[in-house]
C-alpha cells in the first residue's frame, strides 16, 4: 500500500514542475526575459563606460599635476641648483597631502624625498609609469601604488615626482560595487516582473483554454469572459466570441435545413414504402403489382430529383462550382429556354412573350443560367397562370401572359420572368427562397420547393442577385448578373 | 442493335451484377471488371462495342483509365457513370475522352438507349456526313432543310426540324427525353415538366397527321423512337 503514497509525492512535484514549465514556455515570460537581457546588457555597457571615463579623467588630472610639479621643480633647479631643489623637495614632502617626491644621485642613491622604496629598475626608465612604492612610515614594503614621472636633471641627478592613486582605486571599487548591485537588481526585478506578467497571462489563457475545452465538449453556448481592459487578449477573446456566435448561427441554419430535409425526404419515402406495402397486401394480380412497381419507380425518381437539386444547391452555395465557367450569351439562353417552354405554355393557354437584347455576354455557366431560367419560367407557368389561366379559358384564351425579358442595365445583365398570376405576398418573398418552403397555394401542386432556392444559389455563384417583386398584378422574378462587356461587344 | 459486347467497369458488385443481368436479358454479352487496372487490361484487348466506366474506381480512377486507353489508340466508345452529376464533372469526363456521361442514379432504359446510340455510332456511318435520312415514306434532307412524307412537304420550325433530324438519325433506337434535351437544345439539366413531350407531340401532329401508320412512337418508360410501321 505504500507504493501509491510514495508515488504521489513525486507526482505533486511533477505537477509543480509542469506548472513551472508551462510558465517558462509562455510568450510573456520569454518576451520579458528577452527584454531583461537587453536591459542588463545596456546597464552593463552604460556603467562600464562611466567607470572607464571617470578613471581616465582622474588619470589625466594626476598626470597634469605631476607635469606642473616637475616644471616647477626644474625651474627651481635651473635657478638654484641641486641644493635649492633638495630644499624645496624636503619642504614639500612634509606638507600634508603632499605628492610623492624623490631625488637620487646619478647612481640611484636616496638624497631626499618621501618615497622610501621602489621596485628595482624603475629609476632607470625616464618618463611616466605606474608603479608600486613604499612610504617613509612603512619601511621597504611596496604596498602603495602611484603614477610617477622620472626626470633626469642636467647634472645626472634624478627627480621622481608622483601621485598616489589610492583615491582613484577607491572610486573604482565604489563604481564596481554599484555595478554589481545594479546588475543584480536589474536581473532580480526583471525576473520577478516577467514571472508576474507570465503568471497573469497564463492565468487568463488557462481560463480561455478551459472555456474553449468546454465548448468543444458540447457546451456551445459558452463564451469567453472579457477582463474589460481592452488589451490584446480581450480583443482576441471578443473575436473568438464573435466567431462562436457566427458558428452557432450557421449550426442552427444547418440544423434547420437538415430537419427540413429529414422531413421532406421522409414524407415521400414513407409514401413509397406504403405504396409497396399496400401492393403486396392487395394480392398477386400481376397487373396491379406492375402498376404499383411503376408508381414506386416514379416516386423514387422524384426522390432522386430532390436529392440532385439539394446537392446542386449545396455545391453552388459552397462556391466550388466556380471552375468550368465560361463566356456565353445570356440573351441566347433566355431565348432558347423560353422557346423550350413555349410549347407547354401554348398547351396551357398562356402566352409566352420574349424581349431579348443582343450581346448580353456573361461570364458563368450557361447550363446553370439555363436551369435557373427554366425554373423561373416553369414556376410562372405553374403558378402565374393559376387564376388568369382559368379566366383566360373563360374569355376564350390568350389573356394570360408570361413575359421573359433579357436586357442590359448599368453594367448588369437583367433576366426577368414576369407573370400575371396571384404573385407572392411581400412578407413571404424572402422565405420562398429557402429550401423546401412552399406556399399554401402551391401545396396541392407537384413540386419540392427547391426551384427558387436553386435560382438564388445560381445568382450568388455568379456574384449577382435574385429578387422577387410585385408585377401588379403577378410576380416579377429578376436575376441581376454582372455583365462582362460594354454594349459594343 | 442486337448482340453487343459490353464491358462494365464498376467496383460496386451489386450494381455491376444488376447491369450485366439486365444487359444479358436484352440479348447482349456483358463482361465485368471490379477495378480500374483489370478494366484497363480487358478494354485494351478490345472486341467491345461499348465500355461502361464508373468514375470512381479503385487502383485506377475512371478518367485516368479512359485517358490511358485513348493514348493507346483504343477508340471503343465509353459511357461514364458517375455519382457526380454536376455540369463541370460532365465536361471533365468528356474532355478525358468519354463519349457520354450519365449521372447516378439512372434509369436502365436511359442507359440502354445511350449505349445503343454509342454502339451504332461506332458500327455505322462514321465516314462521310449523311445528307439525308429516310424512314419508310418519311424523308429529311439536311441540306435543303426539307421534310417530305409520301412526297408531300411538311413545313417545320427550325427546332422541330432538328428534333426530327435527331430522331431519324437514331431511327429504330430508343431516344430518351434527356438525350433530346442534350442534343437538340444542348442543355443538360432536368426540365422537370413535360416540355420535351409537348414538343414531340407537336412534331408528331405535323408528321403523323393524316397518315395511317405513325412514325414517331412513344416507348413507355423510356422515350421515343422513329420507326416505319408498327401499330403503336
Amino acid at each position: 500500500m505504500s507504493a501509491p503514497t510514495l508515488a504521489s509525492a513525486p507526482a505533486g512535484q511533477d505537477g509543480v514542475l509542469a506548472r513551472l514549465g508551462a510558465l517558462c514556455r509562455t510568450t510573456a515570460f520569454k518576451l520579458s526575459l528577452a527584454y531583461l537581457l537587453v536591459f542588463a546588457a545596456f546597464a552593463f555597457f552604460a556603467l562600464g563606460y562611466v567607470a572607464w571615463n571617470a578613471r581616465r579623467v582622474l588619470d589625466d588630472q594626476i598626470v597634469s599635476t605631476i607635469e606642473a610639479e616637475i616644471n616647477g621643480l626644474s625651474d627651481q633647479y635651473a635657478s638654484g641648483g641641486i641644493r635649492r631643489l633638495v630644499g624645496v623637495v624636503e619642504r614639500r614632502s612634509r606638507e600634508p597631502g603632499a605628492s610623492l617626491y624623490l631625488v637620487t644621485t646619478p647612481a640611484g642613491e636616496h638624497v631626499v624625498g618621501n618615497v622610501e622604496a621602489l621596485p628595482p629598475g624603475v629609476l632607470n626608465e625616464p618618463g611616466q609609469t605606474e608603479t608600486a612604492y613604499g612610504r617613509g612610515t612603512d619601511g621597504d614594503r611596496l604596498d602603495h601604488r602611484a603614477i610617477v614621472r622620472i626626470f633626469t636633471l642636467p647634472g645626472g641627478f634624478r627627480l621622481l615626482v608622483g601621485r598616489d592613486v589610492e583615491e582613484r582605486d577607491r572610486l573604482r571599487a565604489v563604481i564596481g560595487r554599484a555595478f554589481g548591485w545594479s546588475l543584480m537588481l536589474v536581473v532580480g526585478l526583471g525576473f520577478l516582473g516577467s514571472w508576474f506578467i507570465a503568471q497573469r497571462v497564463l492565468k487568463r489563457v488557462d481560463h480561455m483554454t478551459e472555456i474553449t475545452r468546454g465548448i468543444m465538449a458540447g457546451d456551445l453556448d459558452g463564451r469567453l469572459t472579457l477582463a474589460g481592459t481592452g488589451d490584446e487578449l480581450d480583443r482576441l477573446a471578443s473575436n473568438l466570441n464573435a466567431m462562436l456566435d457566427r458558428i452557432g448561427e450557421l449550426m442552427r441554419g444547418m440544423r434547420e435545413v437538415s430537419d427540413n430535409i429529414a422531413h421532406d425526404l421522409k414524407t415521400p419515402l414513407t409514401r413509397l414504402r406504403n405504396k409497396a406495402d399496400a401492393a403486396l397486401r392487395a394480392g398477386s394480380d400481376p397487373d396491379s403489382l406492375r402498376a404499383a412497381l411503376e408508381a414506386n419507380i416514379e416516386e423514387s425518381d422524384n426522390l432522386i430529383r430532390v436529392f440532385n437539386a439539394l446537392l446542386m444547391i449545396a455545391r453552388l452555395e459552397a462556391g466550388n462550382a466556380r471552375e468550368g465557367l465560361a463566356e456565353f450569351d445570356a440573351g441566347a439562353v433566355a431565348r432558347e429556354v423560353a422557346e423550350l417552354y413555349e410549347a407547354v405554355a401554348e398547351e396551357r393557354g398562356v402566352g409566352l412573350r420574349t424581349e431579348v437584347e443582343d450581346g448580353l455576354v456573361l461570364h458563368g455557366s450557361r447550363e446553370l443560367i439555363g436551369q435557373a431560367m427554366a425554373n423561373l419560367i416553369d414556376n410562372a407557368l405553374k403558378y402565374g397562370a393559376l387564376k388568369c389561366g382559368s379566366d383566360a379559358r373563360d374569355a376564350g384564351g390568350g389573356a394570360s401572359v408570361v413575359c421573359v425579358t433579357a436586357r442590359r442595365e448599368d453594367g448588369s445583365v437583367v433576366l426577368s420572368v414576369a407573370d400575371r398570376g396571384e404573385g407572392i405576398p411581400e412578407a413571404e418573398r424572402g422565405r420562398v427562397l429557402e429550401r423546401f418552403v412552399r406556399l399554401e397555394t402551391a401545396r396541392s401542386r407537384p413540386g419540392f420547393g427547391l426551384g427558387l432556392s436553386l435560382v438564388n444559389a445560381v445568382a450568388r455563384l455568379h456574384q449577382g442577385s435574385f429578387s422577387l417583386d410585385d408585377n401588379a398584378p403577378g410576380l416579377r422574378a429578376t436575376l441581376r448578373l454582372p455583365a462582362l462587356r460594354g454594349p459594343s461587344a | 442493335m442486337p448482340d453487343m459486347r459490353l464491358l462494365i467497369i464498376e467496383d460496386d458488385r451489386e450494381a455491376s451484377a444488376y447491369l450485366s443481368k439486365a444487359f444479358r436479358e436484352a440479348g447482349h454479352v456483358a463482361d465485368t471488371a471490379d477495378d480500374g487496372l483489370d478494366g484497363y487490361a480487358l478494354a485494351r484487348e478490345g472486341g467491345y462495342d461499348v465500355l461502361v466506366v464508373d468514375r470512381m474506381l479503385p487502383k485506377l480512377d475512371g478518367l485516368s483509365l479512359i485517358r490511358s486507353l485513348r493514348e493507346q489508340g483504343v477508340e471503343t466508345p465509353v459511357l461514364i457513370l458517375s455519382a457526380l452529376g454536376q455540369v463541370d464533372d460532365r465536361v471533365k469526363g468528356l474532355k478525358a475522352g468519354g463519349d457520354d456521361y450519365l449521372p447516378k442514379p439512372y434509369a436502365f432504359s436511359e442507359l440502354m438507349a445511350r449505349i445503343e446510340v454509342l454502339a451504332r455510332r461506332r458500327g455505322g456511318s462514321s465516314g462521310a456526313e449523311v445528307t439525308s435520312y429516310r424512314v419508310g415514306d418519311l424523308e429529311l434532307d439536311r441540306l435543303s432543310h426539307r421534310v417530305t412524307r409520301a412526297g408531300q412537304e411538311i413545313p417545320l420550325q427550325p427546332r422541330e426540324f432538328r428534333l426530327l433530324e435527331y430522331l431519324m438519325r437514331h431511327a429504330g433506337q430508343v431516344v430518351t427525353r434527356t438525350m433530346l434535351l442534350e442534343h437538340v437544345w444542348d442543355y443538360h439539366f432536368d426540365p422537370q415538366t413535360n416540355v420535351i413531350d409537348v414538343h414531340v407531340s407537336r412534331l408528331r401532329a405535323k408528321v403523323d397527321k393524316g397518315f395511317d401508320r405513325p412514325m414517331i412512337h412513344t416507348v413507355r418508360g423510356a422515350g421515343y423512337m422513329v420507326r416505319a410501321g408498327g401499330e403503336t
